[in-house]
């Protein structure tokens, strides 16, 4: 069943990361594939003719299933959409033959086809890849069923579904992102934890701009967050359940300030800042048993702490050396090792959940910078440049990058880039938006 | 192999759940947050040496930092003399000083650096004779710009610490 004809797509090594990551070059079961850390010089041509509706209700789905997914597709860079009018087959029934020669006719090397149905607020989507120019379907027919309105979240399955299939990695469409929508003046801005698809869509604050809040972090599983509220009017530590928006408040030291939190893989475990005297050091806590354990102890600044996916290390910022600089830890504390070697700046590192690689927030002669560097701190690459990047976030598969994008004098808005500095893109937000937290995959 | 290779269509059935949360707040809801000092309201006479007005505008409530430091120059020391004498002077005001940071820096660590600061002034203050029970400090990091605009002439007086004095209230 293995043909030899691949996507020839490849970019000279100059962006290549595939160094670090090994696993992208496992075998694959269809021939259609794109090597994304090899970086995608022409996007790949699909076709996708509006989903068949199959009964009544699944007429008003049927296109808009379509929309979302090559929106999707072509919103990776790594996809380019073959419009509806240059189509000369069409697709009227889920399960009859494919024409093949009608699709090579418009050089779509991928078809995705599909069907939708719908009654009494239940809905079923069902879907196909071909690879046109072999003539054979990718993998299985797919079928997703659930109420009707979670439509989008099934567009986003069957998106990561064709993603994967044609790249060998996971997908992210059906993710979401938590950020800190921004209105009022600079001076006195608003700030609101807001959550949204990670396409800008279904956008629902989490609370009331009477309080600063910033830099919200997911739990492991999706259904929790921490974040940093000056609700007593000194910055502290919050867990929020996401469905029912209640939150605690965590790590209470009176006199003192937390904030930074991010959850151990274990998501039982968090690590944070807590500033007390001027000196900031940073502490886990056991959100079960309460017990506080502190793990660095210098006279500096530590702040902005990340574990590795396995629970071993954490990354962090520290100041010890005079300048902000990147280093990572035993999870219990102790002996810390430097990292970041380049001049500059370096802060707010993010582990890969891939484990590979680091993203940090890099500030040097005046510009600051995205940028990702192995563990050990070898083979930095700046991925974006401008008057003010920061706060990365990782996709689930560890291949996009969101960040906030600050102008001189504008607003911050979200943006997002691939591993390979490429594809650029500003997330749509309905206000002024920063701090992006990308959630796990919804399963 | 086949031409046409339809594959069995496997029934997955994912159960896709809803996303649930209540919409409970629109955007731009809420009133916002202080921390940009006193801001007028209820100062008193600025011709009061008692008043906070007084404090404010003729002792001088705030001192100004180089990037990245937490250093107190000379201006900022004899700012500083002057608002202990005051306070030593008006015991019955509580103080919170609020250390700030300019926009040119990430989120988390300017947070620390803020608190740096204001607890160059919690230190200074306390060696002038202010008891450190009437002192707290807060860090707002570069979330509370006095000026917005993107140049050095602003990220200037933005690298701050505010002393804002209250009767009774605070900590």
């Amino acid at each position: 069943m293995r043909i030899s004809r691949r996507q020839a797509m490849l970019m000279p090594a100059a962006l290549a990361a595939a160094a670090a990551v090994p696993a992208i070059v496992r075998a694959q079961s269809g021939p259609l594939r794109i090597e994304i850390t090899e970086g995608v010089i022409e996007p790949l041509p699909f076709a996708l003719p509006a989903f068949v509706a199959e009964n009544a209700g699944g007429q008003q789905y049927a296109g808009e299933l379509g929309r979302v997914i090559a929106a999707n597709l072509v919103n990776t860079g790594l996809f380019r959409e073959i419009p509806d009018s240059a189509h000369i087959g069409r697709i009227t029934s889920f399960d009859a033959s494919v024409a093949y020669a009608d699709w090579r006719a418009i050089n779509a090397q991928a078809l995705i086809t599909g069907a939708v149905s719908a009654s009494g607020g239940r809905m079923t989507v069902k879907f196909r890849l071909f690879d046109v120019f072999s003539g054979q379907q990718m993998g299985d027919g797919l079928q997703f069923a659930g109420g009707t309105e979670s439509w989008r979240r099934m567009a986003h399955k069957v998106s990561d579904a064709v993603y994967s299939r044609i790249t060998g990695e996971g997908g992210y469409f059906d993710s979401r992102v938590v950020f800190v929508a921004e209105t009022g003046p600079r001076d006195n801005r608003r700030k609101q934890l807001a959550i949204m698809d990670q396409d800008g869509a279904n956008v629902q604050y989490l609370t009331d701009g009477n309080a600063l809040v910033f830099a919200p972090r997911f739990s492991p599983g999706g259904e929790r967050i921490l974040f940093t509220s000056y609700d007593t009017g000194f910055p502290r530590i919050y867990l929020m359940d996401l469905a029912s928006l209640r939150r605690q408040a965590l790590a209470d030291q009176p006199g003192t300030m937390t904030f930074a939190p991010r959850f151990a893989p274990d998501g039982r475990t968090v690590i944070y800042s807590l500033s007390r005297g001027g000196t900031t050091d940073l502490y886990s806590l056991e959100i079960g048993s309460s017990r506080i354990v502190q793990l660095t102890n210098a006279p500096s600044i530590a702040t902005a702490p990340s574990y590795a996916p396995d629970g071993s290390r954490i990354v962090f910022e520290s100041d010890r050396s005079g300048t902000q600089q990147l280093y990572v830890m035993p999870a219990s504390g102790g002996n810390a090792q430097r990292i970041s070697a380049g001049s500059g700046r370096y802060g707010t590192p993010v582990w890969s959940p891939r484990g590979d690689l680091i993203a940090f927030t890099k500030s040097h002669q005046g510009r600051f910078h995205i940028g990702v560097m192995r563990t050990d701190g070898s083979q930095e690459r700046l991925l974006t440049a401008s008057f003010l990047d920061e706060g990365p976030t990782w996709a689930p598969n560890g291949r996009v990058i969101m960040f906030t994008r600050e102008s001189a004098g504008g607003d911050p808005a979200l943006h997002s880039v691939d591993i390979s500095g490429r594809n650029l893109r500003r997330v749509p937000t309905p206000t002024a938006a920063s701090d992006p937290a990308w959630s796990p995959l919804l399963g | 192999m086949p031409r046409f290779s339809h594959a069995l269509l496997l029934l997955a059935a994912l159960a896709v759940g809803a996303c649930t949360n209540p919409d409970r707040f629109g955007p731009g809801s809420g009133a916002g947050g202080p921390g940009s000092g006193i801001t007028g309201a209820g100062l008193g006479d600025v011709n009061d040496p008692r008043s906070p007005a007084y404090f404010q505008n003729r002792v001088g409530d705030r001192v100004f930092f180089t990037v990245d430091s937490s250093t107190l120059n000379d201006t900022a020391r004899q700012t500083l003399v002057a608002q202990a004498r005051w306070l030593n002077d008006n015991p019955d005001y509580r103080v919170i000083i609020e250390g700030h940071a300019d926009e040119r820096g990430t989120r988390e660590y300017n947070i620390a650096l803020g608190a740096r600061r204001a607890n160059a002034v919690v230190e200074f203050l306390n060696a002038q004779g202010v008891s450190n029970a009437r002192m707290r400090s807060v860090s707002y990091g570069k979330e509370r710009p006095v000026e917005a605009c993107p140049e050095q002439r602003c990220w200037d007086v933005n690298r701050r610490a505010v002393t804002v004095v209250s009767l009774g209230v605070g900590s």
